[in-house]
């Protein structure tokens, strides 16, 4: 057993970090929420520069061939640099649904174009506020779709989405769409995390493809893989938030000391660093388990997803009450990581949702709602 | 990252497996789960020492010891390995945890030549029963604050105070035991460390009961015990920085021993499918649902936080500051578990009707939780460590540091 990085995983770490924190700095995060231009095409072209794009593609693809550990490392350094980027949806949903469930004519179309930045896949999975795949009301029929999709986030700067569907039989598969064909149309949405453009997608009789290997058992395998590797995001923004409200606290004087000197804040700031250790241990098996293709990965990656939401709350809440009024400040920090992490709470679920999906698993009979 | 065993851990568990197979029963599934480093009776006492000496025999004891002092020089992980498997059979509990887990590597680091001789193999056959007289009435989270006195009288010391919360004294054949010997100087300077034999007519043992009802520690009480010089523990005025060796291994012990304890979430899973809630299983009830989901995310986050401690102990990284992790969220979490479970076994079966149904068995979990919390270092103990060790802010404003400890 091995429960830690490799030195070549610390070297992507320190080589990503670096990069990430030339470009995607708490400025530039500012400077998008203010004028509403979400995505930061510059950080993003970067990425795709430094090769990062392509991480887990075989380099038949373009791509550098490496594991979703790497991967999660990857969505770490992203959420530490607070970047406004697709990480979540392009490399951590549609490029492992393309890999596993796609044609190899579609993964040869798309992937080269994701690794050069030029393609952007969104995922397209929810409607009306649910995301479970049984529960979707969306409908192909002879390659046509029609149904609503929201929110879809990146949904407006997306080339293409990845749609939940069901097919002539009812079963929820997932259909590859080109957004700028006929019958989409897109309209943006006000997300509480503006860094993260949202939209949603009506799609009229609207051309799509399938990818044959999803079925519902796929596209909750990737769920899982999602759960997991978002959960490295908010692990990278807490940390930092937590990093940030630590160095606050140790300068901020009040009562003639350092306010990170009195209990109180002292104790609150090992709760929130406890917090985030948890839900590292819990990410760390669930990125072990998707690397490995363990049959656990539901159950950790509900988990994992179940501890990051936890510790992301409870730092991002906590960070602006130890910034005392200029942490209820629009120009101060705290508030960016408080908004990003709802936005990735809202992108793969609730707590609740999750939960069910974890005693459902554990429970011998799954339980039927009455 | 990989959370399966590497070839060698595989040949590790296998031989481990294969000789707890041919020595020890698997437990069944009936068997509650306990805490296993107190011994409840006499007899327990006695079945966890021939236990022990089997180990010794065939080399299962003190694993991560040095071979040099008849241990196995086995990584953290390995040790973890072994405990996971032992845990699968019926076996004593492991009233060695101290002698093994603190004392020995306390006495292999500050002791002199012949007190290695005479406390390690001892401790690892089982022979000897450790325990830990630091805690007194007016000094538990600030233990610098002892007042026990051991004085010099010739060539040899002799001590006198009182000691409390000791777990396991009564059944403990030596002690080893933290005392003042210069209250001129202040409190961290002035203390020094000695073993003890506990069977010693200077020494008197009162068990002192917990709310849990059983009675596993002790108060101690030493009325001009006479120990020569060869009982000291490292050096004169230096107790502290044994006891600091002492407490760190103390850390080590509880992040990758079964000093953590308890139960599992899952146990929680199968009470919630027997009893009803609102009429149906109470599986079926999202409040149970979200609570158990709840518990066992944060019981696995800790199973996991221990295991990368051993990663980085297996690296050689110092066992760090980390273990404060587990030691924080660990007590809170059992507490929270044993009262869900009493709430939830309470809804089917009122009061407890027997000593083994649900009620007993959540209530005892329940009543035994709060011991965590405070043993080996308190909850907020725990946050100040981590704040200042950890995230490195500012020290608590002290008065006692440099003052000496007969003016405070
Ligand atoms: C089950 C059990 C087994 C034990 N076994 C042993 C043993 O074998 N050997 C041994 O030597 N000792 C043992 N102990 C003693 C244990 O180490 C002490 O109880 C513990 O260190 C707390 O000390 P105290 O009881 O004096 O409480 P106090 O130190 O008086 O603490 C009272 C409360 O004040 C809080 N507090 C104290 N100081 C601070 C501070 N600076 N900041 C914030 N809060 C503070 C504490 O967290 C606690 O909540 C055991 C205790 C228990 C419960």
């Amino acid at each position: 057993m091995n429960f830690g990085f490799s030195e070549e995983q610390d070297t992507i770490r320190e080589t990503l970090a670096r990069m990430l924190g030339d470009h995607a700095t708490l400025e530039v995060a500012h400077t998008r929420l203010d004028s509403g231009e979400g995505f930061d095409t510059a950080t993003w072209s970067a990425l795709a520069e430094g090769g990062w794009l392509g991480l887990a593609m075989s380099e038949a693809h373009g791509g550098s061939g490496m594991g979703a550990v790497e991967l999660a490392i990857l969505a770490e350094e992203v959420g530490r640099c607070m970047a406004a980027v697709p990480c979540l949806p392009v490399l951590c949903m549609a490029v492992p649904a393309l890999q596993s469930a796609g044609t190899e004519d579609q993964r040869r179309s798309l992937l080269p174009g994701i690794a050069e930045g030029r393609t952007i896949i969104a995922m397209a999975l929810a409607e009306g506020g649910g995301l479970a795949p049984d529960t979707v009301s969306a409908k192909v029929a002879q390659g046509r779709l029609s149904g609503q999709k929201s929110p879809v986030t990146f949904g407006a700067e997306a080339t293409h989405a990845l749609v939940a569907a069901t097919d002539e039989e009812d079963t929820p598969r997932l259909y590859l769409a080109d957004l700028t064909a006929s019958g989409v149309t897109t309209s943006a949405l006000d997300p509480i995390d503006r860094t993260r453009p949202t939209a949603e997608i009506v799609f009229d009789n609207a051309p799509v493809e399938l990818l044959p290997g999803s079925d519902p058992a796929a596209i909750y395998r990737l769920l899982s893989g999602a759960a997991v590797l978002a959960a490295f995001e908010q692990i990278g923004l807490a940390g930092r938030a937590l990093a940030l409200t630590t160095a606050y606290a140790g300068e901020r004087h009040a009562f003639g000391r350092p306010i990170g000197g009195f209990q109180a804040v002292k104790h609150r700031l090992a709760d929130m660093f406890a917090k985030i250790e948890l839900a590292r241990s819990n990410a760390f098996f669930g990125a072990w388990a998707l690397a490995s293709g363990d049959s656990r990965l539901p159950e950790a990656a509900a988990v994992a997803r179940l501890s990051a939401l936890d510790a992301v709350q409870f730092v991002t809440e906590e960070s602006i009450q130890l910034h005392g009024g200029i942490g209820f400040t629009w120009a101060a920090d705290p508030h960016l990581f408080l908004r990003r992490g709802w936005q990735l709470k809202a992108e793969l679920g609730p707590a609740v949702l999750w939960r069910e999906r974890l005693i459902d698993n554990l429970a011998d009979a799954p339980w039927a709602a009455s | 990252m990989d959370f399966s065993d590497s070839p060698e851990e595989a040949t590790f568990r296998a031989k481990a497996r294969d000789w707890l197979n041919a020595n020890a029963t698997l437990r069944d599934g009936s068997e509650k789960a306990q805490d296993h480093f107190m011994a409840r009776d006499a007899d327990e006492v006695a079945r966890a020492r021939d236990w022990q000496a089997r180990k010794a025999k065939a080399g299962w004891a003190g694993l991560t010891w040095p071979r040099a002092f008849g241990g196995r020089d086995a990584t953290p992980i390995e040790q973890v390995i072994w405990n996971q498997e032992e845990g699968r059979y019926a076996v004593p509990p492991n009233v060695f945890l101290i002698g093994i887990g603190l004392v020995g590597p306390t006495v292999m680091i500050h002791g002199t030549q012949s007190q290695k001789t005479a406390v390690l193999p001892r401790a690892l056959t089982g022979e000897d029963i450790w325990c830990q007289l630091f805690s007194e009435p007016a000094a538990g989270s600030d233990l610098a604050g002892i007042r026990t006195r051991a004085r010099r009288d010739g060539d040899d010391w002799v001590i006198s105070g009182q000691k409390v919360w000791t777990s396991g004294a009564h059944y403990s054949s030596h002690g080893i035991l933290l005392a003042r010997t210069d209250p001129q100087v202040p409190k961290h300077k002035g203390m020094t460390m000695f073993l003890v034999d506990m069977s010693d007519p200077a020494i008197e043992t009162r068990p002192i009961r917990q709310i849990s009802g059983g009675a596993s520690f002790n108060e101690v009480f030493i009325d001009d015990l006479r120990v020569p010089d060869s009982a000291r523990l490292g050096g004169e005025s230096e107790g502290w920085k044994v006891a600091l060796t002492t407490l760190m291994n103390e850390r080590f012990s509880i992040s990758v021993g079964r000093a953590s304890g308890g139960a599992r979430a899952e146990e929680l899973i199968a009470l919630a499918t027997r009893v009803e809630r609102n009429g149906r299983p109470a599986i079926q009830d999202g409040e149970v649902r979200a609570r158990i989901a709840d518990f066992v995310a944060r019981q696995r986050g800790l199973e996991f936080t221990s295991y990368r401690v051993m990663t980085s102990l297996s690296r050689g990284d110092a066992p760090g500051e980390e273990g404060s992790i587990g030691k924080l969220l660990l007590g809170k979490l059992r507490q929270e578990m044993g009262a869900f479970g009493l709430e939830l076994a309470g809804t089917a079966a009122g009061v407890s009707a027997g000593a083994d149904d649900d009620a007993a068995r959540w209530r005892n979990e329940y009543l035994t939780a709060p011991g965590n919390r405070i043993a080996g270092g308190s909850d907020e103990i725990q946050r100040t460590i981590i704040g200042e060790r950890i995230l490195g802010l500012p020290p608590e404003m002290r008065v006692d540091k440099t003052v000496p400890f007969s003016e405070l």
